[in-house]
């Protein structure tokens, strides 16, 4: 059985090297992150911007999953306001 | 103002800890590596008032600064609280600087591994190391310790290897000889490094290199503790030879990082403004954050100065200014830790050039990464589209990094060695730049700023006159690519001083006539 106390050391241990190793780059790969969901949200939305996409099929699904990311998503891309007239979020 | 992105509230010991491993890095070893060679007590004297009195100010205030101004960097706030004149002439001098940070740091990988072949295997093995802790955590979400603990074990456990198989490079390709052939290794790596995703290698690269940061001042502090070595270089040295330049004001230039360097106050205000908790926590994690690498450098005087088993030793190591580096610190510090912890010496050599090594190295990856970003940056600013492409960019930054270590001392690469004294001044004229950005922002809160003056104005003044000398010295000796290098540093310092000053002088009057 392990001993409870050396477990809250290792555990303090672990989570003190794990803020060390993400700290600095939290920025980074956060950003990171944002441009790969960015992608993707124009995959899924493509076919209703008027960008033909093979895999519409299997998108559609997922947009009502995506709706409520949909906003951010559009003013970081610099639209103010939602570009698709049939779907309005702002 | 969170936003889990830029803005993260982090605890203050973790955010003290990566802010020291940020700033410290190479150049606290090499300047006090070289600097000593005017005698042990001007370098120490620099290095633990410079920490009190200039450092400590200068990265508590930059990062202070840049909290109350919605965490900008000091670039940023320039153009608000000085002019945007000012702003674009401050970013000319950091690219500049960090040309040369890349440049220098090149040079000094290369000569180490040219003098310690043996650190060549496990310097390199530390890029493989740093790849599989960056794909255990982030593809097959494996908690952080234990590969912390192997990474550890592995990199020390490598350096037994890397004795065994020394590795040394052709005398001759190309008409290259070793050391430019590891420049363009370097810099071919650097380039290629910056371009890969920040979690593959920079990021784990950082860590284990932060965690080495730390065993190895442990180690060094223990074995000077345990050996007590005696100090063999002379307290002021007498026979300085004959070639060095004058101890006032280049001194000051030469130790920058360890007593005040320009580049902390860009890491303070650029990250760590933006993770800190509380305002409070500023003095903390800037002032010891200085501390921290006021440390290092000492340990790396001592290692320059106590390091020698006789006088003569030391003097025939110290015949030419500027020529050390880290080797100081390596041949010093491998026999402070051989006796004090009974090393064998030729691992203990081994380890502290794989030490130092690593960290010129991290430096160098993220220098080339920030100049990539400038590069793109510009060619959004100015629509130059080629600028904006990844690639072009790195060529761009990496081709000029080669430019200055080549163009500025010849074939052998040696240039970036050249450049160090002007890469202390840039790094000090940047220093005092931040300081009279803060004492403006001092003056517009109506609070005393002698305490940020004061450090600005003996900084600025040793800056400028080391320029002025190193321009006489690099016309005379009819290297006018480093003229012109340093013209363009001395030209954009002066115009950003004569704004930053007359900003300062209107808050002045504006306060004393609210006062009135």
């Amino acid at each position: 059985m392990t001993d409870p106390s050396n477990a809250s050391v290792w555990g303090r241990l672990g989570t003190l090297l794990s803020e060390f190793y993400n700290a600095p780059y939290r920025g980074a790969v956060a950003r990171a992150r944002r441009d790969e969901d960015d992608l993707f949200m124009l995959f899924v939305f493509a076919e209703l911007l008027g960008i033909p996409n093979p895999a519409t099929y299997y998108t559609l699904e997922l947009q009502p999953v995506l709706l409520e990311r949909f906003h951010q998503w559009h003013t970081r891309m610099g639209l103010e306001h939602s570009p698709l007239d049939h779907f309005r979020c702002c | 103002m969170r936003d889990d992105i830029d803005y993260v509230p982090t605890n203050r010991f973790v955010l003290w800890g990566h802010h020291f491993t940020a700033v410290a890095g190479a150049a606290p070893i090499i300047g006090p590596g070289i600097a000593v060679i005017w005698g042990w007590l001007p370098a120490f004297l620099w290095v633990v008032l410079g920490t009190m009195f200039f450092a400590g100010v200068h990265d508590f205030g930059a990062i202070w600064a840049s909290v109350r101004n919605q965490a900008r960097s000091v670039g940023s706030l320039t153009g608000d609280v000085v002019s945007h004149r000012a702003r674009t002439l401050f970013m000319i001098v950091i690219f500049l600087l960090l040309l040369m940070v890349n440049a220098v740091f090149a040079v000094a990988i290369s000569n180490e591994l040219q003098v310690t072949p043996s650190a060549v295997i496990p310097a390199w093995s530390a890029v493989f190391v740093a790849i599989v802790i960056g794909l255990l955590l982030y593809k097959m979400h494996v908690a952080i310790t234990w590969p912390t603990i192997a990474g550890t074990v592995i990199l020390y456990a490598v350096i037994y290897l890397g004795e065994l198989v020394p590795i040394e490079l052709p005398a001759q390709i190309l008409g290259l000889g070793p050391g430019a052939q590891w420049i363009l290794i370097l810099f071919f790596y650097a380039a290629v490094a910056s371009m890969l995703p920040v979690w593959l290698l920079l990021q784990p690269r950082d860590y284990i290199n932060g965690i080495q940061l730390f065993i190895g001042l442990g180690i060094l502090y223990g074995a000077v503790l345990i050996t007590s070595p005696t100090v063999v270089a002379p307290a002021i040295n007498p026979n300085v030879p004959a070639a060095t330049p004058p101890l006032m004001p280049l001194l000051f230039v030469t130790i920058a990082c360890g007593a005040i360097s320009g580049f902390h106050g860009l890491v303070g205000s650029g990250t760590t403004s933006k993770q800190l908790n509380t305002e409070t926590d500023a003095r903390f994690v800037g002032y010891l954050g200085s501390v921290g690498e006021g440390a290092l450098a000492l340990v790396a005087i001592i290692a320059a100065t106590a390091g020698f088993a006789t006088l003569a030793d030391w003097e025939a190591f110290y015949q030419t200014y500027g020529t050390q580096g880290t080797s100081a610190f390596v041949q010093g510090g491998a026999r402070i830790a051989a006796d004090g912890l009974g090393l064998p010496l030729a691992f203990a050599q081994t380890l502290l050039a794989v030490m130092a090594i690593l960290f010129a190295g991290t430096t160098m990856d993220a220098g080339v990464r920030l100049q990539r970003y400038i590069v793109q940056e510009w060619g959004t600013i100015y629509n130059i589209k080629p600028l904006q492409n990844g690639y072009v960019a790195t060529g761009v930054a990496v081709g000029a990094c080669l430019v200055l270590a080549f163009g500025a001392g010849g074939s052998g690469g040696t240039g970036g060695m050249v450049i160090w004294p002007l890469f202390g001044t840039t790094n000090q004229l940047l220093a005092g730049l931040t300081l009279l950005v803060v004492s403006v922002i001092l003056v517009k809160l109506g609070r005393p700023s002698r305490y940020t003056m004061i450090p600005m104005v003996f900084v600025t003044t040793m800056a400028f006159v080391s320029a002025l000398i190193q321009l006489r010295d690099l016309y005379a000796a009819g290297n006018y690519f480093l003229v012109i290098v340093d013209l363009l540093i001395v030209v954009a310092s002066i115009f950003v001083m004569l704004e930053a000053t007359s900003a300062f002088i209107r808050e002045k009057r504006k306060s004393a006539a609210a006062a009135r």
